[in-house]
């Protein structure tokens, strides 16, 4: 790789031992991609996956230690993913103290981390930072150091920014020395779909079960999808962007797509079209058979499968605001059908705090409170990693929680009716 | 016994028992709770995960075609290094991903006692050969010998 006299310098340890010690270990992960250079980060702000001072992360955070000892912080600020704990949220007692004096008892000491690193501001813990009302959205073209697979694939697919699948603390390196490898995602090449999907499905496939069966299939390649203009339309407006931010969330985590391009949608599709495509793409037919196929194919691992659930997570990732209106009215509507006036089963909305802030400005606030609906900050998987959660029926519509905890999916429509009807959808 | 030949990622020798994921190995799902709850043999707990799931991945040869899921994967990973919690070796079949990686990486240039060699590109006829224990020795070079 072609280091300029800059890179070289750190490299050589101009600036200390520890920053060398960063660029060595960017200048390794770029070598192995055969990159062929470093690439400066142009992005306003960066996105860190890690939020949680979780016990058992302890290495990180001495090797932040090291970091902030050696005074090697980022000029770029930053957002974080969401906060693993929030009293608004329903936890028995076992549960708050295993939380708080046992699972996340480095939470404070890691949130001090995080401040002194950049932290953007002290609400800035969301996994939807590209909200309009959060503010971290990138420009098409930019070069991002972030984290999060949910954000990289949205930053990349619907945002038109280059960002590889970075992982945590490659994040921060490659914002504290202000360079990322120029491979992957950030080279037009590595941007070229490798798998064509055709969607023919004779209703709205639901996003979290699509990006699903995509992500499954094709793991990181990028795919280019035909077909779901049809249902999205051409725009991308508040309640298409919401439904990609789903869908992307889906193939990043049933897989690990970093980016996707919608035909006649996403920014890149909708100037380059098929010249996207790369020569020998593979093709996967998704019609509605295929997404039952996949949707019968998840494991339900509860303890009791006909259990009643206890607890219902919405918002993984965080919802939009454009969301959270169309879920109150849905709610409302369907509390009304069944004749009841509150949720049947403890519900949780998630949304960023700014998303929230906003969303407690509207009339809805009020409204989705009155059906018994909790809204918070919180990250549901990282509620979900306590051990008592493997005995307790919580049931979702976010293919992420379903994929990386005892999580039962259901989709939209099921969930709607478990929440305001009870029994089986 | 077969020989196969890939490409070296982290140096390094060991002879350790196979552990054999068909599917891609989702790093967070799978480390989780073994990080959490003191489990010094990283039971594998990724419940979408067929070929791993309540299998003990520490001190493994983990034999896989790559990592999937969660971006954290590679600070995992890292932990899991830090916490000497961690496959003897990574034998990938694919080219490696940017999240094992990144794993990989932080645990050779900032852990000072840890080894886990890591050889990618070993190809599909790899991961279609090699079974759950058989014995594997991986040579400097980045041959592998599979018994």
């Amino acid at each position: 790789m072609r280091l300029n006299e800059q890179q070289q310098a750190i490299l050589n340890g101009a600036q200390g031992e520890t920053l060398a010690k960063v660029m060595l270990t960017l200048v390794k992960y770029g070598e192995a991609f055969n990159a062929d250079k470093m690439v400066a980060v142009t992005s306003e702000y960066n996105h860190l996956v890690t939020s949680f001072g979780l016990k058992a992360l302890t290495p990180v955070y001495e090797l932040m230690d090291k970091i902030l000892e050696a005074g090697a912080c980022s000029s770029q600020k930053f957002s974080a993913d969401p906060r693993p704990v929030d009293k608004n949220v329903p936890a028995n007692f076992l549960e708050k103290f295993i939380f708080n004096k046992f699972m996340y008892s480095k939470q404070d000491f890691y949130e001090g981390q995080l401040e002194k690193l950049g932290l953007l501001n002290k609400d800035a813990f969301t996994c939807t930072c590209y909200m309009n009302e959060v503010g971290n959205k990138p420009k098409q073209g930019d070069i991002l150091s972030w984290s999060e697979s949910s954000a990289v694939v949205y930053a990349n697919s619907v945002l038109g920014a280059r960002c590889n699948r970075n992982s945590g603390i490659m994040d921060l390196m490659g914002s504290i020395v202000g360079y990322v490898p120029h491979f992957g995602l950030l080279t037009d090449e590595g941007r070229k779909a490798t798998w064509v999907i055709k969607i023919e499905t004779t209703k709205k496939p639901e996003a979290q079960l699509l990006g699903s069966a995509i992500g499954m299939k094709v793991m990181e390649d990028v795919p280019y999808v035909v077909g779901l203009d049809k249902w999205l339309g051409t725009e991308l407006d508040d309640a298409a962007c919401t439904y990609l931010k789903d869908f992307g969330a889906a193939t990043a985590s049933n897989g690990a797509v970093g980016l996707y391009h919608i035909a006649n949608l996403t920014p890149e599709a909708k100037q380059l079209g098929e010249a996207l495509i790369a020569e020998g793409a593979k093709e996967y037919v998704i019609d509605d058979a295929e997404l039952q196929r996949v949707y019968d194919s998840y494991p339900v691992i509860w303890k009791n499968a006909d259990a009643t659930p206890k607890l219902c997570f919405m918002g993984c990732p965080h919802m939009s605001l454009e969301q959270l209106k169309s879920w109150t009215d849905k709610v409302e509507s369907a509390l009304k059908e069944y004749g009841n006036s509150k949720v049947v089963i403890p519900t949780v909305f998630t949304a960023a705090p700014a998303v929230l802030a906003e969303f407690e400005k509207t009339d809805y606030a009020k409204r989705l409170k009155a059906t018994g609906v909790i809204t918070s900050y919180i990250c549901p998987l990282m509620y979900m990693n306590n051990p008592l959660c493997g005995k307790k029926p919580v049931i979702t519509s976010s293919n992420k929680l379903r994929t990386y905890t005892t999580a039962r999916y259901y989709t939209d429509d099921e969930i709607l009716v478990q929440i305001t009807k009870g029994g089986k959808a | 016994m077969k020989t196969f030949k890939g490409r070296v990622i982290t140096p390094g020798t060991v002879t350790a028992t196979a552990l054999v994921s068909h599917g891609g190995l989702n790093t967070l799902a799978s480390f989780q709770k073994a990080l959490q709850f003191g489990d010094k043999m990283a039971t594998c707990g990724d419940q979408n995960n067929p070929d791993l799931y309540g299998k003990q991945m520490c001190g493994k040869a983990l034999c896989l075609p790559q990592t999937i899921g969660s971006t954290t994967g590679g600070l995992v990973l890292y932990c899991a290094c830090a916490m000497k919690r961690q496959p003897a070796c990574l034998l990938f079949s694919n080219p490696i991903d940017s999240l094992a990686l990144a794993g990989a990486v932080l645990a050779d240039v900032w852990l000072d006692d840890v080894s886990m060699p890591v050889v990618d590109s070993l190809g599909e006829e790899f991961l279609n050969y090699v079974q759950d224990g058989m014995q594997i020795t991986i040579k400097e070079d980045g041959e592998v010998i599979v018994e």
